[in-house]
C-alpha cells in the first residue's frame, strides 16, 4: 500500500482516538488526558519498535497510529500555561513525570518484547 | 463528558480525523527529508509548539479564529504533526549522553517555541487593525 496512506489512515485514528481520551479524561486542573495518550502511546510504540514489525504495519500502527495518537505540542503548551499562571510545582511535576513515565513506559515495552519473545 | 449534539460530535471527529491523516503525512515527509531521524522529531515538535502556542494564546488575548478551524488544525493537524512516542523511542535507544542532551533540546526549545508563539500573537493583535463592531 501507499506509504502516505498507511500513515494517514493511522494517524486519522490515532487523532480520533486522543481527541475521545481527551473529552472522556476533561480536567481543568491537570491534563491527564494528555498525559495519559502520550504514556500508553509510548508504550505501544515501544512494543512496535523492539519488535521490529514489518514496514506496512510500522508505518500505519507506529507512524501513523502511535505517533499521531501521542502529541508533543499539546504537552509543551500545558506545561508552559500552568507555570505562567503560577502552578511553578505542577508544571515541573507534569513536565518530568510524563518524561519518567513514558520512558518507563517505552522500557516496559522493550522488556516485553525480550521476555515473551516477540 | 461535554453535552454535544451527535451531529457536532460527529462532525468534530470528522475534522479531527482529516486533521490528523494530513498532520502525520506532513510529519512522515519531514522524517524523510530530514536525514537524522531524532533531528526530524525535534525538527516537527518546535514547530508545532510554536503553531499551537499561537493558536492557543489567540484563544486567550483575541479569539477571532473560530471554534471548529481550531479543533481542525490544533487537536487535528498540529498534535498529530508532533509526537511524544517518537521523541521517547528515540531517547532511549540513543547513547546516554546524547539522551539527556537530546531531552534537554527538546524541552528548552519546545517550551521555547511556545513562548515565541506567545509573542507572535501579541505582535499580529498589535500590528492588526481593530474591525469596527457593526452597528457602529
Amino acid at each position: 500500500m501507499e506509504p502516505a496512506h498507511l500513515v494517514g489512515t493511522g494517524g486519522a485514528l490515532g487523532a480520533v482516538a486522543r481527541y475521545t481520551v481527551g473529552q472522556l479524561l476533561a480536567s481543568d486542573r491537570f491534563p491527564f488526558s494528555t498525559l495519559a495518550v502520550n504514556v500508553v502511546g509510548s508504550f505501544a510504540l515501544g512494543l512496535v519498535v523492539f519488535a521490529g514489525l514489518n514496514s506496512d504495519t510500522a508505518l500505519l500502527v507506529g507512524t501513523g497510529a502511535c505517533g499521531s495518537f501521542t502529541t508533543y505540542s499539546s504537552f509543551s503548551v500545558q506545561s508552559v500555561r500552568m507555570w505562567e499562571t503560577g502552578d511553578r510545582l505542577r508544571a515541573s511535576m507534569y513536565a518530568l513525570g510524563t518524561l519518567g513515565l513514558c520512558l518507563t513506559a517505552a522500557g516496559v515495552a522493550a522488556a516485553l518484547v525480550t521476555i515473551l519473545q516477540l | 463528558m461535554a453535552r454535544t449534539h451527535p451531529i457536532e460530535h460527529v462532525e468534530a471527529l470528522v475534522v479531527v480525523g482529516i486533521g490528523g491523516f494530513a498532520g502525520s503525512n506532513l510529519r512522515y515527509l519531514v522524517d524523510l527529508t530530514v536525514p537524522n531521524s531524532l533531528a526530524a522529531t525535534l525538527t516537527v515538535n518546535v514547530i508545532g509548539s510554536f503553531a499551537l502556542g499561537f493558536l492557543i494564546y489567540e484563544e486567550l488575548f483575541s479569539g477571532t479564529i473560530s471554534g471548529s478551524s481550531r479543533t481542525l488544525m490544533a487537536t487535528g493537524f498540529i498534535a498529530s504533526f508532533t509526537t511524544y512516542s517518537t521523541f521517547i523511542i528515540g531517547t532511549l535507544t540513543t547513547s546516554p549522553v546524547l539522551a539527556v542532551g537530546y531531552a534537554a533540546t527538546s524541552y528548552v526549545l519546545g517550551f521555547g517555541a511556545v513562548l515565541l508563539g506567545r509573542e507572535a500573537t501579541h505582535w499580529i493583535i498589535d500590528v492588526t487593525p481593530p474591525v469596527p463592531e457593526v452597528g457602529d
